[in-house]
């Protein structure tokens, strides 16, 4: 098994060298697309089979550092994130067949693409530090490069500084981590961190640690300010892959340390999880809630989303370090259901703003409108990742998002009250996420694919080619499917749980009906499949029994708008007017949000003008400051530089005498 | 038998929901006349209004998409399948598992998503307030009720709505509890938000700058204007019911119960409803509508009566 | 009868911590004075309550005197004072209602846990009556330290002198002499701060606590 993963990945890698090669034929774009399907494709199959029959197994290839090679190793949780990376990848890649057609210098993305599959693949692969590590650090750097495709827009360049400098600041997070993991034997294969003892304030320490460095990959505020910048700023297919896919290496990451290697872990370290999940999602929901760009407004509810499943993993985390296996697994499974959905309908939605941004050229709202008939079938699948993302029945969303509310009342059995407390409370928050996602996509759909085309392009557009339509027709398919059928993933889902918590679900396919039941049927069930067989019975029936008693006849007319409808499409309502509401409610406390009016002197000729002015607090009260700090200290450092040689040998021999200080006080 | 028992219940269930859903509409209107000293309709007049409106042709604007025109009977199947799974006059339906109280929940919301779309989907100014209002209050709405959720299915160990009550009803019962009352103001206060009842939104104006409900349902005319106003309805029936069963249990039939106990659930039920709908009459005549701005205030004191609901209950528990 | 007596006791003492956040929630004058009234008259309830299940006699006197003081002689005249100042219909900036009502929250949860911590060798009675009495306390002085109109921090420290009542009432009572002596120095102390509302308002023509900032050059 463990080979044909190994044989995809080297794969993968290996198409990057033939891009090159190839580049500047007219066909290489798409031969190179097609080509990264199959390695893909083989990391699925490896997955799947994986989750079957439960075999680990592993290989030491000889590159890398000499005394240790590139240890690589197949367990339950590397095959479920294989699957993830597999199909997110596979789904981009047939999507790319048609959308890198459209692009303009294919040269500064073909080379990359692959090699960032490759090293996606790899990071989850890895089972020593230091594979781990160049991979996770291929990774970053290659979807930078990515991210720089367009490099002559300067807010593409911005973009790209600032993921740059998070990204070495979260791999130096995961290097000390690292190192504090495999302590002073300095054995950086995992088998040896895994049995190595620790004490418990190290062992805290690292779960800081990688909660900082795989939290800042995966956008977990505040360190997530990069990420609604450098998601939009890359061409579409790479957001997909960005958002859908690497935020979820990126908690494969956490979940490697925090829940395999690390061992057991105090209940405190839950709390801080559950908050920064929380804060995380209500921030990144609130700021999706009034962004104008379709691209940052996906990549706010990946911020989101992460939030949600890092909340779940603290829950996790909290069962299991009071000894409870079976609520563990449950909060566990929520997680890593949510993981696999939110890669599904994230990359679905990634995908169609790329096929309106193919079709129109813009990604504005307020630039948009009226798709639903220029181009049908995109906005049909769109409407499918559209319900599921905003967590509503019967599409999967909600199902982990159900689950996930499942565990919330799994609290009332944890021993500390305080937790006990917080965990409703928390429970109370993501709803309130999840409404507002609701709020933020009925925004997203209505303004983006409903009402009048605001631009002409909008309203010429035409309707995509067939590869862009077959990747978001399958995982749209992927999310119906997931929806319906829980117990499809859970059951699959089951032996990564079991390795981790030592607990599962009760095999979801043996209830009947396929309902979906966490923990016990007199405590909570649900069936998607039943529920949605009889919302469309009663719907054609209702449809069926008015038509049949009432009438059919049917007229088209202007539209009535109480009496006075205008021509003009700029009469709708605007992505900032629909924003307002929630602005005034939340942004005024979590965006600082103002609106300025100018108003021109009476008899003055020029237009008065209104702004709406938002700032991200954690770049104001965090951000800000430290870059301020750091001028400071910088500029304060540069009078060094203008020393005598007297001085310098001063500060030399100062630093000596002192370190001698230090050592004979320690002695 | 058991089993055809059980569909027969479940199925007079959606049948009566349904039959009565516009008579509790009458009775509000009626009481909220009568109260004002105008005669007001009578309360057979909203059925009579929709089977006149399905009867009507549909004028639909030029460039109203599928989805506008779906969109009523997804809405009104949603409504109606939610109703039809909250426990009326018996506990332990025959589907009564298929979705438990926060998929219940989830299911309106289902049902708001679309039709916020809808009134997006003409592309008029109205539509568009009337979603983004709408969407507003939901997102207020929705956190409140699930954190009421949370406090009553912590007290009943359970989030399947017929367990809940019937460990609600007892015996051996859950005794006075201060979470439960504040679980029923604030479900009260959402269930008024909801439904687009006075304080939050006038379910009789036609002044533009007022509604949100209407604003979105604009443009929607005849036999799709009927579905939409079954399904307000049956939201407004199920939220009656909702909060009779949990807090009024007394005379719900329970699972295997003799024919003479489901006549007495009925009639119970049927007391009930009249009950709620006199009360919420009374509520609504006598209390002016918010402005726009102050109703998240409002919307804001049910999420923290249900999260101080949540709070207090672990303090009796951790005795 | 023992469930039943705690049951009661859990939902006046419940209520009086929802009354609390009521007050916090109301932001015209008489509207607060209106809810303090309801607050004394569901202290006055727990009380009672208290003294019939304990079996304590001096009891009903503290019951009784928060009734007559709290729930009818201070609301009474404060509602006079503010109609005579002419601000019964003010509406008050509170800074940020939903913020207050958050930190109220976690007041709450913070009270209880403590609580719960600290008296793990008492009653159940007592546990529970000291958490919902911190909250109170603590919700008293939220709103005090929240409010700007002096009228509001008077209703603010007189509901956080209502959750002291409730603590002594739960741990078996205080001796009716302190009782009484608390009593009569609240109702000194509001004489005293009456008197000062008058002075405030001819001084500065406001009740707004701002202006005494400024006053005193704290304000910039």
């Amino acid at each position: 098994m463990i080979e044909a993963a190994a044989i995809a990945t080297l794969g993968l890698f290996l198409l990057s060298p033939l891009a090159i090669a190839l580049r500047g034929r007219a066909s290489v774009s798409g031969l190179i697309y097609a080509l990264s399907i199959l390695p893909c494709l083989g990391l699925v199959g490896v997955g799947l089979m994986g989750l079957g029959d439960r075999h680990s197994s592993a290989m030491v290839l000889p590159v890398g550092l000499p005394w240790i090679g590139a240890h690589l190793r197949l367990d339950a949780l590397t095959d479920f994130f294989l699957l993830v990376v597999g199909i997110g990848g596979a789904a981009t890649s047939l999507y790319a067949i048609g959308y890198g057609r459209h692009e303009e210098e294919p040269g500064r993305v073909l080379p990359f693409y692959p090699g960032f599959l490759g090293a996606m693949a790899l990071v989850v692969l890895a089972d020593d530090a230091f594979t781990f590590l160049v991979a996770w650090e291929v990774m970053s750097l290659l979807s930078w490069a990515l991210v720089m495709a367009h490099h002559r827009e300067a807010e593409v360049r911005a973009a790209g500084l600032i993921y740059l400098i998070m990204a070495a600041f979260g791999t130096m997070a995961l290097v000390l981590a690292f190192g504090l993991l495999a302590g002073s034997g300095g054995d950086y294969a995992f088998a040896a961190i895994r049995s190595l003892p620790r004490s418990m304030p190290v062992s805290i320490a690292v779960a800081f640690l990688v909660l900082v460095g795989a939290g800042s990959k995966a956008g977990v505020v505040p360190l997530h300010l990069w990420l609604p910048r450098a998601h939009p700023a890359a061409p579409s297919h790479v957001s997909a892959l960005m958002s859908g896919v690497m935020t979820k290496v990126a908690i494969y990451a956490f979940l490697r340390v925090v829940f395999d290697l690390i061992g057991p872990l105090p209940w405190m370290v839950s709390p801080v999880l559950i908050l920064t999940g929380v804060a995380t999602a209500v921030l990144g929901i609130v700021n999706a809630a009034v962004a104008d760009d379709m691209k940052k407004i996906l990549a706010y509810s990946t911020i989101e989303n992460v939030g949600v499943i890092f909340a779940a993993i603290g829950l996790a985390q909290a069962f299991r370090a009071d000894d409870m296996p079976t609520a563990a697994a449950l909060a566990l499974s929520a997680a890593l259901f949510h993981v696999f959905n939110h890669m599904a309908f994230k990359s679905l939605l990634f995908m169609s703003s790329g096929a309106v941004l193919t079709a129109t050229g813009r990604r504005d709202l307020d630039g948009l409108g009226g798709l639903i008939r220029r181009m049908p079938v995109t906005s049909f699948l769109t409407l499918i990742g559209v319900v599921a993302i905003s967590a509503l029945p019967p599409l999967n969303g909600f199902a982990s998002e159900w689950m996930v509310f499942q565990t919330v009342l799994q609290s009332p059995q944890l021993p500390q009250l305080g937790l006990e407390m917080l965990v409703p409370a928390a429970g109370g928050m993501l709803a309130l996420a999840a409404a507002l996602a609701a709020a933020a996509f009925v925004r997203f759909y209505g303004l983006g694919f409903l009402g009048r085309g605001r631009s002409a392009e909008a309203s010429n557009a035409r309707e995509v080619d067939r590869y862009m339509l077959a990747a978001m027709g399958g995982l749209a398919a992927l999310c119906v499917l997931a929806g319906l059928v829980p117990a499809l993933v859970l059951d699959r889902l089951a032996p990564v749980v079991e390795a981790l918590t030592r607990s599962r679900l009760p095999v979801q396919s043996a209830e009947p009906w396929l309902t979906v039941v966490p923990v016990a049927v007199a405590r909570s069930t649900y069936n998607p499949l039943l529920v949605c067989l009889f919302i469309a019975a009663t719907a054609s029936a209702a449809a069926w029994v008015v038509h049949r008693a009432g009438t059919r006849a049917l007229r088209r007319a202007p539209a009535w708008d109480c009496g006075f409808p205008d021509p003009s499409p700029l009469t709708q309502y605007g992505a900032g007017s629909f924003a307002q509401p929630l602005r005034r409610v939340l942004g005024g406390v979590l965006l600082r949000a103002r609106e300025e009016v100018e108003m021109p002197p009476p008899g003055a000729t020029v237009p008065a003008r209104h702004r709406v002015i938002q700032h991200d607090l954690i770049w104001e009260w965090a951000y800000l400051p430290l870059a301020r700090g750091i001028l400071k200290v910088a500029t304060e450092a540069n009078r060094l530089q203008f020393l005598t040689i007297r001085r310098y040998l001063a500060f030399v021999m100062g630093t000596l005498v002192s370190l001698l200080l230090v050592l004979s006080i320690w002695r | 038998m058991a089993l055809i028992t059980g569909f027969a219940i479940q199925g007079l269930q959606m049948l009566l929901v349904l039959a009565l859903a516009p008579g509790l509409v009458g009775l509000v209107r009626r009481i909220k006349a009568r109260l004002m000293r105008r005669p007001g309709p009578p309360i057979r007049q909203p059925y009579r209004d929709l089977l006149r409106l399905m009867r009507k042709e549909v004028v639909l604007a030029e460039n109203a998409s599928w989805l506008f025109r779906a969109t009523p009977y997804l809405v009104f199947a949603a409504s109606w399948v939610a109703a039809a799974l909250v426990p009326t006059f018996a506990t332990g339906l025959q589907f009564s598992w298929t979705a438990d109280l926060i998929a219940i929940v989830a299911l309106l919301g289902s049902a708001r998503f679309f039709l916020a779309l809808a009134g997006m989907d003409v592309g008029t100014s109205f539509g568009g307030i009337g979603s983004s209002r709408e969407m507003m209050f939901a997102s207020m709405a929705e956190p409140a009720m699930l954190l009421t959720v949370f406090a009553l299915s912590l007290v009943a160990g359970s989030t399947q709505l017929s367990t809940v009550v019937q460990v609600l009803h007892g015996p051996p019962g859950v005794g006075l509890r201060v979470s439960l009352g504040m679980a029923l103001v604030s479900l009260v206060i959402v269930a008024i938000a909801e439904n687009g009842r006075i304080p939050v939104d006038n379910p009789a104006t036609h002044l533009e700058l007022t509604m949100v409900h209407e604003a979105m349902v604009l443009e929607y005319s005849g036999r799709h204007l009927a579905m939409i106003e079954l399904a307000a309805a049956l939201k407004l029936l199920l939220y009656v019911s909702l909060i009779a069963c949990l807090f009024v249990p007394w005379g719900i039939a329970r699972e295997g119960d003799p024919p003479v106990a489901l006549a007495l659930g009925i009639g119970t039920y049927l007391l009930k409803l009249a009950l709620g709908g006199a009360a919420l009459a009374v509520f609504e005549a006598s209390i002016a509508k918010m402005r726009v701005f102050r109703v998240p205030d409002y919307l804001g004191v049910a999420l923290m009566l249900g999260l101080l609901g949540t709070l207090l209950l672990f303090v009796s528990r951790a005795l | 009868m023992e469930r039943m007596a705690f049951d009661t006791a859990h939902l006046l003492a419940g209520g009086l911590v929802l009354v609390s956040f009521m007050m916090i929630y109301q932001d015209r004058l008489q509207a607060l004075l209106n809810t303090f009234t309801l607050h004394a008259v569901v202290l006055s309830g727990a009380v009672a309550w208290q003294a019939w299940t304990q079996a304590a006699g001096h009891l009903y006197v503290t019951a009784a005197i928060a009734l007559i003081f709290k729930a009818i002689i201070i609301p009474s005249a404060l509602t006079r004072i503010v109609q005579r100042l002419g601000i019964h219909r003010e509406v008050e900036q509170v800074v940020g209602t939903g913020l207050t009502m958050l930190t109220g929250m976690g007041l709450v949860a913070l009270s209880i846990v403590l609580m719960l911590h600290v008296t793990s060798k008492a009653t159940a009675f007592a546990r529970e009556d000291l958490a919902f009495a911190l909250s109170v306390v603590l919700l008293g002085l939220l709103m005090m330290v929240t409010r700007r109109n002096a009228v509001s921090q008077v209703v603010g420290f007189m509901s956080l002198e209502n959750g002291l009542i409730l603590a002594a009432a739960g741990a078996r009572g205080m001796p009716l002499v302190v009782e009484i002596s608390v009593a009569f120095s609240i109702l000194v102390a509001f004489i005293v701060i009456g008197i000062f509302l008058f002075r405030i308002r001819e001084r500065f023509d406001t009740v707004d606590v701002r202006a005494l900032d400024s006053f005193r050059g704290e304000r910039r």
